[in-house]
């Protein structure tokens, strides 16, 4: 895996919202993202885990130009995202794709998959009728569907079949960075591991890297080289896939593994424990994660804490005062 | 995993001979039918105006003034001028509905224009745009339409720019509200990475979805563009004489509407049946386009599912069970296609018990759950068959009424979305007394009592505050807990639990999956769970049963089970789902896909997909068969047990 970074992230935040009515009135802000700081390398998935309204789909727009942050810096291989996004959105798209969480909602259903399919052809890489052909019948090839589905409608198709033509999409640009926003939550499991092994597949054949944003830890797990775990708009644990895993340093991590349901293992969650989020127009002061916290002090409602490294683990950073040491999860 | 054509080719090819066109659902309305009938009829005699045998429609002649119809020559008579009205008639109608068409394509051009553009650009420009629509609409059409022409001079053509403009608001707000919608959606930021421009975008990914709406807003206002025109003329200030057309003859006659009655009642109710035939063809146009109604949404069900039974089973319900279903048969009947949702289910609970119904999407594990207190939607669904015993009385034969006593008190429901299962408008506490109230004659001072006691028991911190919030105050995991609460609230027998926890995150999933749990052993309600989770299942569940295209495949006490899966469907469906803590694992996928309803295969409907499938599990009926202790399995070739993790 070549080192240097394909992607970097500097302290991103967004905002939504603020600002002053006609009446000098402040608007209430949500800041949906705030300090992210995060880099992908060339070739690796980085997995980014979090409850809904953690941030995590709006990182990922950030990242594919779909929205600007309000603060911070997103580098794509040496050159500034934001300003590109702006200047010239399809120099990006061509280069970074998405792959939407609702595979049919993300398809016009007034279109073919075949007119669908040809739009980047067309518009980003400026094809002739017979190269788009050509790499239709590939991308068609690539992600298993028959090259007769070309001329249907959205509609004809089921989630997993949809779910690919968007993987399809993505591809047909030749992208270097694909963002999977979700991309197996709305199949069933039998189709979810068609979507995960094609993906699987296709990132070695094409040398792609991925962001994988998802709220099941499971899937998480096994595509990913590196995770980020998010809370309330900011990362909380970031590290390698397999020591966050099996030594979580988070109390949030840790609450996270312990969760989710494994077939033949039962639930160890007490029924009445806390497990609502702060109120986003009104952020409690320090540590978000405080009021849930099992190891919360008066230390963590002084300030945020920073993102710092687990000893003997420079690149497994976690941001809590009072880490889980050296304990495997239940 | 490859999905060849095959098996989707003959699920469209039925799908198309099911669901009927646009034009055969058109001329099944007899209403717009007749109206298109006349409609057409009206606009060829106007077309055909100039090769009619007609006098001249201009021409006076005062010798033969007011004469009455069925006159000498002239059919309908003639007016005071001694013009022949059925001449005037049909060029009136020519011009009528030429200015009233043309009007409406104007309007609709550039009222479109307007909406598409404000509702996809948003902010400065939406604002602009629409506060100058709301401009043209805060004056009183007929007076806006009136100061445009006297502007302009009176005359036919100014006569259409009046009204075209007048009416640009009407395209203008509907488009934007639907161009909102539509371009915030994933389709758009997809086809915005795609390298699409603004324009393209607009005019080639939202445009083909607004069209709809555009012909649908034109058909229903053509005719009130006709009655804008006639309305201008016979106030004088649209056609201008000789020229004839309906309004101004109108004018004309009203005069003399008591001397000569004719001349003013005949072009009147040319009017109205010009406008009638457009209106009645245009509610036509909208009930076939509307995606609304043709998802069928304004179709109202019944209160029940309709139950006709083919046959019922003879079998006695067991004394230990609460529930005994036996032989459940459901169908949907759409169009000429018969699907068999669920085909033959037998299942059981007894009090207490969690029973998990695993399967995946289109299974029929809901359409079970919901035949049950005859939810599945009348038309099109029906109960052909089986029985449903809820200590000892069957549920498909009580009276309408004894149902309605059942539902929401002996068995109850949680679903899937708790966000649409509460009613946005009344707070909880409303909705936890209406639902105690609803079975059982106490005070609504005690109902609270009772509501608050509910909201405790479901673990709600304050419970006399939360009372007072309403459903979009509270976060997913609270919405659920008022809903667990909801159906304990009469103390039900049997909770059907569809899908509970999908919308939820783990944390708060994995909290109410225990508090299900603990709730089910204090009150001994027995539980129906539908899910898709292996995972979710053997959170809760005691017992297991797999679906797969309408039937059981597999039941059995669910560790049995997920050790030591028979099916070779169970089997897989386990196998594919990722472990935590076991990255390495490589996800085995069940190649295919799930056959369709509507055209099931003889013998084993896994068949296609199973790698253990030999020519028998083709040839007929596979019965549930017993396979040890507490155990069945529809599989002629059933795993060996312990080779499902091999």
């Amino acid at each position: 895996m070549p080192e240097a970074a394909l992607l970097q992230i500097d302290n991103a935040e967004r905002v939504f919202g603020g600002g002053r009515t006609l009446f000098g009135r402040r608007l209430p802000a949500v800041h949906a993202v705030q300090g992210i700081s995060l880099d992908v390398k060339k070739g690796e998935t980085l997995g980014v885990v979090g409850e809904s309204g953690c941030g995590k789909s709006t990182l990922a727009r950030l990242i594919v130009g779909l929205d600007r942050p309000t603060a911070g810096s997103i580098t794509f291989d040496g050159r500034d995202l934001v300003a590109e996004a702006r200047s010239d959105p399809q120099k990006l798209a061509r280069r970074v794709q998405y792959v939407f969480q609702d595979p049919v909602a993300s398809l016009n259903p007034r279109k073919t998959i075949r007119s669908i399919l040809e739009a980047p052809l067309r518009h980003l890489l400026g094809l002739d009728k017979a190269a788009r052909a050509a790499r239709l019948k590939e991308l068609m090839e690539a992600v298993n569907l028959a090259p007769e589905f070309l001329d249907r409608y959205p509609h004809e198709f089921s989630g997993g079949q949809a779910q690919r033509i968007g993987i399809a999409r993505a591809l047909a640009a030749d992208p270097e960075l694909i963002v999977l926003d979700e991309p197996v939550s709305a199949l069933d499991v039998s189709v979810q591991a068609q979507v995960l092994n094609i993906l699987d597949g296709l990132k070695a054949r094409f040398g792609l890297t991925y962001v994988f944003i998802s709220h099941d830890l499971s899937v998480v797990e096994s595509v990913s080289d590196r995770v980020a775990v998010m809370y309330f708009g900011r990362i909380a644990e970031i590290g390698p896939a397999k020591q966050i895993f099996a030594e979580p340093r988070h109390p949030y991590t840790h609450l996270l593994l312990s969760s989710a349901p494994t077939p033949g293992k039962r639930s160890l969650i007490p029924e009445d424990a806390n497990t609502e989020l702060p109120d986003p127009y009104a952020p409690p002061p320090g540590c978000a994660f405080h009021a849930r916290c099992p190891r919360g002090t008066d230390t963590c409602l002084a300030a945020h804490p920073p993102l710092e490294p687990a000893p003997g683990q420079p690149s497994h950073l976690t941001a809590c005062y009072h880490p889980i040491e050296g304990a495997g999860h239940a | 995993m490859s999905d060849t054509a095959a098996p989707a080719m003959p699920a469209r090819k039925k799908r198309g001979g099911g669901r009927p066109s646009a034009l055969r659902l058109l001329l099944n309305n007899t209403l717009a039918t007749t109206g298109l009938l006349v409609l057409v009829l009206i606009i060829l005699i106007a077309l055909a105006a100039p090769f009619l045998p007609l006098p001249d429609p201009d021409v006076t002649a005062p010798a033969d003034r007011l004469l009455r119809p069925l006159a000498d020559g002239h059919l309908l008579g003639t007016d005071a001028l001694g013009r022949d009205i059925l001449s005037r008639l049909i060029w009136g109608a020519r011009v009528s509905l030429a200015v009233g068409i043309s009007a409406t394509l104007i309007a609709a051009f550039f009222g479109s224009l307007i909406g598409l553009v404000a509702g996809y650009a948003g902010g400065r420009v939406d604002a602009l745009l629409m506060r100058g629509i709301d401009m043209v609409m805060a004056f009183p059409y007929i007076l806006l339409a009136l100061a445009i022409v006297a502007a302009l001079g009176p005359g036919l053509l100014n006569a259409l720019y009046a009204i075209a403009v007048v009416n640009i608001p009407f395209f203008a707000r509907n488009i934007r509200g639907i161009t909102i919608g539509l371009s915030r959606r994933e389709f758009v930021d997809a086809a915005r990475l795609s390298g699409k421009s603004n324009a393209r975008i607009l005019f080639g990914e939202v445009l083909p979805n607004v069209l709809p709406i555009i012909i649908i807003t034109m058909s229903t206002t053509i005719g009130w563009m006709i009655l804008e025109t006639a309305g201008l003329s016979f106030l004088g200030l649209g056609a201008q004489p000789p020229q004839a057309d309906l309004g101004s003859m109108l004018g004309d006659g009203r005069k003399i509407l008591f001397t000569a009655p004719h001349v003013s009642i005949i072009p009147g109710l040319m009017i109205f049946v010009l406008v009638m035939s457009i209106n009645l063809f245009g509610d036509g146009v909208r009930d076939v386009l509307d995606p609304r109604l043709k998802s069928g949404a304004l179709t109202r069900p019944v209160a029940r599912t309709a139950v006709e039974r083919a046959r019922v089973p003879e079998r006695q319900p067991h004394k230990d069970n609460v529930l005994d279903v036996v032989d459940l048969n459901t169908q949907f009947h759409i169009g000429s296609s018969v699907y068999r949702a669920v085909g033959g289910v037998d299942l059981h609970l007894k009090q207490g018990e969690c029973l998990g119904i695993v399967g995946e999407s289109g299974s029929g594990k809901s359409v079970t759950a919901m035949s049950l207190m005859g939810l599945v939607p009348t038309p099109p669904g029906r109960i052909t068959g089986g029985a449903a015993w809820l200590e000892g009385e069957d549920l498909f034969a009580v009276s309408d009424e004894r149902i309605r006593q059942l539902r929401g008190a002996d068995v109850s429901h949680v679903f899937q979305d708790p966000l649409s299962t509460l009613h946005p408008l009344f707070t909880v506490g409303d909705q936890l007394t209406e639902a105690i109230m609803a079975h059982r004659p106490i005070k609504r001072s005690d109902a609270d009592k009772r509501a608050e006691e509910l909201l405790r028991l479901v673990r709600i911190t304050n419970p006399t505050e939360r009372l007072k919030v309403y459903p979009h105050e509270l976060s997913g995991g609270m919405r659920q807990r008022i809903c667990i609460a909801m159906a304990l609230a009469n103390d039900a027998k049997i909770i059907i639990a569809d899908e509970p926890t999908t919308a939820l995150d783990v944390t708060v999933q994995a909290q109410i999956l225990s508090l299900l749990d603990t709730l089910r052993r204090e009150s001994n309600a027995a539980i129906l769970f539908i899910t898709h989770d292996f995972g979710v299942v053997s959170a809760v569940c005691d017992r297991v049963a797999v679906m797969y295209a309408g039937r059981i495949v597999e039941t059995g006490r669910t560790q049995d089970v997920l050790e030591n899966p028979a099916h070779p469907y169970t089997g897989k469906l386990i196998d594919c789902v990722p472990v935590l803590g076991q990255p390495e694992r490589r996800l085995d996928a069940i190649e295919g896909r799930p056959p369709v309803v509507d055209n099931l295969p003889a013998g084993c409907a896994f068949a296609d997909r199973c790698p253990r499938a030999q020519a028998d599990c083709r040839a007929g009926e596979i019965t549930l068969s017993p396979f040890g202790e507490d155990r069945a399995v529809r599989c002629l070739h059933p795993l060996e047990r312990g080779a499902a993790h091999a």
